[in-house]
């Protein structure tokens, strides 16, 4: 346990040598306290933020990305499945897939304001549509990769079509759908902090917005470290929660 | 020089009752989306008898694969038909159990439920079930590992599940497709005595595909010698030995002879094939 611990430690000793640096260089007023605070001077902020309101605006964040976040796994998996599974399906989505797969979602938060406004929908929608895109894609590839041996062997053995799709399409190709469900993660976040810098009156991304611009920049790194935090801590517990399902490779 | 084959409407109805396996006129076309089409096999013409042991030799390309897929009614049959039992192929069913080679078993599933999930298939009542797949693991000396799951087995061990698996739907024709090809000499060795032993108990139609003459001639009742691509039947050889299937066959002057002159047909379309690459 102490060994592991240890490990750990020296894994993320260069965030603490660039911490030890950051420190270093805003003490000795290297560089303007405009431009960088000082590290302590951040945490100091971030610890009068958390007494206050920061798990509020935390817990918006989070509510907004994970009902985006949620949808789209439901909506991405089945139609990457199905695309995957049915043809007339596959050429009716992926024109639509092809198209909005390059195109950069936050492009579309004016859009979306526009129609349906400037509340929660709006910027759930746009988390909504950014997360969907990776788990769509990559539900179908990994539902077109499934081996044919394994649907050969199944059939086989009597499994009727819907049988097939659920007991042995989904689960062979749950390992790649849930990377998709990671990168989905990460875009997610990048997305409920795009939503709410542009406009919003709670979370996160409107935290440090309303913090810069009242001069608190310090306040506003803090607010960085939070969402980064959050990310950070959701990506690790997604990680150990995939280990746990996918118990069964090697 | 291939010769483009027509899609022929399948004949409805028995078509001849007699059990085991009719191969009549079958021919089998890919059709890559770029490039020709290659010709697998062409007018192919065999008949297996009711639980007869018979082995599928030929050199790779040679089509064997092919012809196993399309009895397991996996591919749609291009041309001609097959036949089995008595009921015409025309799609999979658990009449035909396949062991593959590299064994296609379900990685998430434990070694039981593997083996159970062909019998929830046939939708048969829980406690037999139980009972049916508890035998099949003993039966390929599996108990204890029920637990495990495919990735912590080895290969031999993989394949010992695939045919409990497969076994255990108790299917009247066995077809296997090279499934000792991707195990190690011993291990292939040990499987190959285990088969006999298990289809001595219970006799089944096999079809085993391979490209090893001395397993061909050593499980088989018969061995059917391909031609090179496109596949033809070349010749069948007589390998039942009196004795029966005793593993101590190997070291006499009969078997040596047999797997020498099967060697030399395969040799013979391997140096054909070689030559039209």
């Amino acid at each position: 346990m102490t060994n592991k611990i240890v490990i750990t430690l020296w894994r993320y000793t260069p965030l603490l040598l660039l911490a030890a640096a950051w420190e270093a260089v805003t003490q000795a007023h290297l560089v303007s306290q405009y431009a960088l605070p000082t590290l302590s001077g951040v945490f100091s902020s971030l610890w009068t933020l958390a007494g206050d309101d920061l798990s509020y605006h935390t817990s918006r964040s989070v509510a907004r990305g994970a009902i985006g976040l949620g949808a789209a796994v439901v909506f991405g998996t089945t139609a990457g499945v199905l695309m995957a599974w049915y043809r007339p399906v596959r050429l009716l989505l992926k024109p639509f897939i092809q198209m909005f797969y390059p195109m950069p979602k936050s492009a579309l938060i004016p859009l979306t304001i526009m129609w349906i406004g400037l509340g929660d929908p709006s910027k759930i929608t746009l988390i909504f549509i950014g997360s969907l895109l990776p788990i769509v894609v990559s539900s179908f590839n990994a539902a077109r990769g499934v081996d044919q041996v394994l649907i050969w062997s199944a059939r086989g053995m009597g499994a009727t079509e819907r049988e097939l799709l659920l007991e042995v399409v989904v689960p062979a190709a749950l390992p790649e759908i849930l990377n998709g469900y990671r990168v989905a993660l990460a875009l997610c976040f990048i997305l409920v902090v795009a939503g709410e810098l542009i406009i919003a009156n709670n979370g996160i991304g409107f935290l440090i917005n309303f913090l810069g611009e009242g001069g608190d920049y310090k306040g506003m790194f803090a607010g960085v470290i939070t969402i980064s935090l959050v990310w950070f801590l959701a990506d690790r517990g997604y990680v150990m929660l995939m280990r746990r399902i996918l118990i069964w490779r090697e | 020089m291939a010769t483009r084959i027509e899609t022929q409407p399948v004949a409805t109805g028995a078509a001849g009752s007699a059990p085991g396996i009719v191969i009549d006129d079958v021919m089998h076309e890919y059709r890559p989306p770029r490039g020709r089409p290659v010709l697998a096999l062409d007018h192919l013409q065999l008949e297996v008898k009711e639980r007869e042991f018979i082995a599928i030799l030929g050199p790779s390309g040679c089509g064997k694969s092919t012809l196993l897929y399309l009895m397991g009614g996996f591919m749609p049959i291009q041309h001609g038909r097959i036949i089995v039992n008595g009921k015409q192929v025309t799609g999979p069913g658990p009449d035909r159990g396949i062991v593959f080679q590299h064994f296609a078993l379900f990685p998430w599933k434990t070694v039981r439920d593997n083996v159970l999930y062909g019998l929830e298939k046939q939708r048969l009542p829980k406690a037999e079930r139980l009972e049916i797949c508890a035998r099949f693991i003993d039966l390929v000396g599996l108990r204890g590992f029920e637990d495990s799951y495919p990735s912590q087995l080895s290969g031999g061990m993989k394949q010992r599940v695939a045919i409990a698996r497969t076994l255990a739907i108790d299917p009247d024709t066995l077809l296997m497709d090279e499934p000792f090809g991707a195990l190690d000499a011993q291990t292939r060795s040990l499987m190959q005595e285990e088969l006999i032993a298990i289809w001595n108990r219970s006799p089944k139609t096999v079809v085993f595909v391979t490209h090893d003459v001395r397993e061909a001639v050593l499980l088989a009742d018969r061995v059917a010698v391909m031609t090179a691509r496109p596949g033809r039947l070349k010749e069948i050889v007589d390998t039942r030995f009196p004795g029966g299937l005793d593993p101590d066959i190997v070291r006499t002057k009969e078997f040596i002879e047999r797997v020498d002159y099967t060697w030399n047909l395969v040799r013979e379309e391997a140096v054909r094939a070689e030559r039209e690459k």
